[in-house]
């Protein structure tokens, strides 16, 4: 038993903690810049950061569970927007389903040089992964596909997408669906980009007879759900080490604030009333972080085992952003909604969270269903 | 024990109603149901609309230009109105500021003021806290020194809701830095227009900027402005914050909330059914339902009692806590009900008049900015922790 990082991670934990320190804009994502610079992906990617996110097979020299949860752990203490966790499940699909002409271009991601995207939920999809309407058609050697993606991240200014669409089957339906990879500004493309309450973009995708050659498929046609499944897994460790991170940093600016403000003739802190509401707050975002550290060390495991934590700690962390973002704004008071105060910022991110990759209820249900299997 | 209204009580209803359905412009309502930002002018159409029947402060005595509801018409009001997605009245004018003239406003304060509250000629911001005092508010340090005819004031107020809109403010000032904090407290009114006033916005988190700082450097103000006597404000604050919190547990935007929640919940699919059939969100609903269901009752007990005479104590204190629980809820619920659609923030399309298109449907980014945005439930007119302290002092204290 030994919940200490390796050497390694330790190294890449704090050279993380201080570039992010120093390239992360609060100040601007608070005033309504929603976007990332191009100068802190480059910074990222030549610390390394971004391969970290893969195995020493893909390229890389990480890619385990913990590798994502300290990146994951940063990116959310810092506030950060970056398109990372797009790495994580386009970079990932790319690896596991890719030829060989496919996997090069993760030199270019790890490189910091590609920017991707993943564009798999639907307007009517919501967090079920198997519900593709989109279509793709053989059309001779290549492909059509129509169709719509809704609130892709990054989606405008990823350089390469991953597309899902359905080549047989019903809508709802495992088998039947594709994946294809698809470069910016192809023909047949429609995208609209737009901010996201957390900061970074996401885009709608209107697809209308998208015309692709035979290589853009990723893996085999109709086969790719297990491979959308497991990515899935991956990118809800990281989305759930970031929500860990921004819930520390929020916790400390409350910490930090009830020994500042003063009323009554002493610092707020001083109240026994709020006082236990922090040891509270203490309590739960350590139970985040167990059920963070359990994901991230069951991501190998079989599909069901793996799946089971992936509801588990989804659940537990999504009402967990929920208290720490309420009771964080609630012990501040007015200071704590307002966009000036770096507050605002975490508590958009951190809810947001709980809209990407299943929330609170979804992975309740989930859970329990899976249990009961 | 009865729990349905009278045969009087059910008339005003009614007629109300019928006013409602014929004169609420649809262009407002459409806004209020869809959570667009309303503008001043939407406020002025909708206030003169109801004085035409003296019911813009119809909790005012009728030789006043009110129709001397009882605090049951009142609620009747509260619960219809928010039914058909009228805007609030705002209430800086007519619920704060007209009461404290009846009651501590000298005849000619009164005839000088009350009937352009009415008009909409005045339209008036509350300057209570500041960035010092928020909950322990008597510890405000905004100065009023009396030079002649004047006081000259300076200092700055903060959180002042729709300042932007005003043309003047009530503040608590101090008058005096003697004895205890509470006993220097005077209450003023404050022409904005009057040179040294400066408004900053403050944004929020969701993105809009209803709530200002104000800043006041060497403003004269003339003594009739004075309400009440010298240092005895704070009798006016303590006033204001006790009687004159009718619809504080919110619950007819609750229900509204509530039926908002269950449409969006109809709308949004979930594994190829409707979310309100999966049984764990329709608990969670049905959950919030009944807690509402208790506390429009309880908000009834207190609201006869306060009809019948009693002054209300801690009541209206639980009513605050447990409404903006309940309220705050719902607006968590209804987030958490348009899925993904939920992350997208395209600030513009909320603004009134604006032609940008809503991303996903047009009821997820009210949502979101809702949710944010009501967190000020449990902030605002006394923070729930200062109302837990008053509903413990009162039992304590007993």
């Amino acid at each position: 038993m030994n919940f200490d990082l390796t050497e390694e991670r330790q190294m890449l934990q704090d050279g993380l903690r201080r570039l992010l320190g120093d390239v992360t804009d609060l100040k601007a994502l608070s005033e309504g810049e929603y976007g990332w610079s191009g100068k802190s992906w480059a910074a990222l990617a030549e610390m390394g950061v971004i391969g970290a996110l893969f195995s020493e097979e893909e390229g890389g020299f990480g890619g385990a569970g913990f590798d994502l949860m300290v990146v994951f752990e940063e990116m959310g203490r810092a506030g950060a927007p970056e398109p990372l966790l797009e790495v994580v499940l386009a970079g990932s699909l790319v690896s596991r389903l890719g030829t060989e002409e496919q996997k090069a271009h993760l030199e270019g991601v790890i490189a910091g040089e590609t920017q991707l995207a993943f564009a798999h939920g639907e307007p009517g999809s919501r967090y079920d992964l198997e519900r593709v309407a989109a279509e793709a058609r053989q059309d001779g050697d290549g492909w059509v596909l129509s169709g719509r993606k809704s609130v892709v991240t990054n989606g405008g200014e990823a350089d390469l997408l991953v597309i899902s669409a359905r080549v047989s089957g019903e809508v709802g339906d495992r088998d039947g669906i594709a994946l294809f990879l698809v470069p910016k500004g192809t023909d047949g493309l429609d995208v609209r980009d737009y901010p996201l309450a957390g900061g970074g973009r996401g885009a709608e995708l209107a697809m209308e007879d998208l015309h692709l050659p035979a290589d853009a498929l990723l893996g085999e046609a109709g086969k790719a759900f297990e491979a959308i499944e497991a990515v899935n897994a991956r990118a809800t460790c990281a989305l759930a080490a970031e929500a860990l991170g921004l819930m520390e940093r929020a916790k400390k600016l409350t910490v930090d604030y009830l020994g500042q403000r003063t009323q009554f003739g002493r610092p707020i802190g001083a109240f026994q009333a709020l006082q236990f509401r922090m040891a509270d707050l203490l309590i739960e975002v350590e139970q985040a972080r167990s059920a963070v550290i359990n994901l991230a060390g069951h991501l190998e495991d079989a599909r069901a085992d793996r799946e089971l934590h992936v509801s588990a700690t989804k659940q537990l962390v999504g009402q967990t952003t929920k208290l720490v973002v309420e009771e964080a704004i609630q012990l501040h008071g007015g200071i704590g909604m307002t966009m000036e105060y770096d507050l605002g910022h975490f508590a958009r991110r951190l809810t947001m969270t709980e809209h990407r990759l299943g929330d609170t209820l979804y992975h309740l249900g989930r859970f329990s269903r899976l249990r009961a299997a | 024990m009865d729990l349905t209204y009278s045969d009087a009580q059910t008339a005003f209803r009614n007629d109300l109603q019928a006013y409602l359905d014929e004169r609420l412009p649809k262009r407002i309502s459409d806004k209020v149901r869809l959570g667009t930002r309303l503008t001043k002018e939407d406020f002025d159409e909708w206030h003169a609309i109801l004085q035409e029947r003296n019911w813009y402060a119809g909790h005012w005595p009728k030789e006043h230009g009110g129709a001397g509801w009882d605090a049951v018409q009142r609620h009747i009001f509260e619960e219809v109105t928010t039914a058909a997605h009228a805007p609030r009245v705002v209430p800086f004018g007519v619920t704060m500021l007209g009461p404290v003239l009846l009651k501590f406003g000298n005849d000619a304060q009164k005839a000088h003021w009350l009937p352009k509250i009415l008009s909409g000629e005045n339209w008036w911001c509350q300057g209570y806290s500041e960035p010092g005092a928020g909950s322990d508010l008597a510890s405000l340090k905004t100065e009023a020194v009396r030079d002649g005819d004047h006081y000259v004031v300076n200092g700055q107020k903060t959180w002042t809701t729709l300042a932007q809109y005003a043309d003047h403010i009530f503040c608590l000032v101090r008058t005096s830095k003697e004895g205890k904090k509470q006993e220097g407290i005077s209450f003023l009114l404050i022409d904005m227009d009057d040179p040294g006033i400066e408004v900053r916005p403050i944004v929020l988190i969701d993105g809009e900027a209803e709530v200002n700082e104000v800043w006041f450097k060497d403003v004269r103000v003339p003594v009739e402005n004075l309400v009440g006597e010298e240092n005895k404000g704070w009798t006016i604050a303590k006033y204001l914050l006790t009687h004159e919190r009718t619809n504080i547990a919110g619950v007819g935007f609750a229900s509204e909330a509530l039926s908002n929640l269950k449409r969006i919940a109809g709308l949004e699919m979930q594994n190829g059914r409707p979310l309100i059939e999966d049984p764990l969100f329709a608990a969670e609903i049905a959950r919030l339902e009944i807690a509402l269901m208790a506390m429009a009752t309880t908000n009834l007990r207190v609201v006869s009692a306060a009809a019948d005479g009693s002054a209300p104590g801690a009541e209206s204190s639980m009513l605050k806590v447990k409404g903006t629980q309940i309220r705050q809820e719902i607006n968590a619920l209804t987030r958490v009900a348009c899925g993904p659609y939920a992350m997208p923030f395209v600030s513009e399309a909320l603004e009134s008049g604006s032609n940008v298109e809503p991303v996903g449907p047009d009821y997820a980014m009210p949502a979101t900015a809702t949710y944010f945005n009501n967190r000020k439930l449990s902030i605002y007119g006394g923070s729930n922790e200062v109302q837990r302290q008053i509903i413990a002092k009162t039992m304590l204290e007993a």
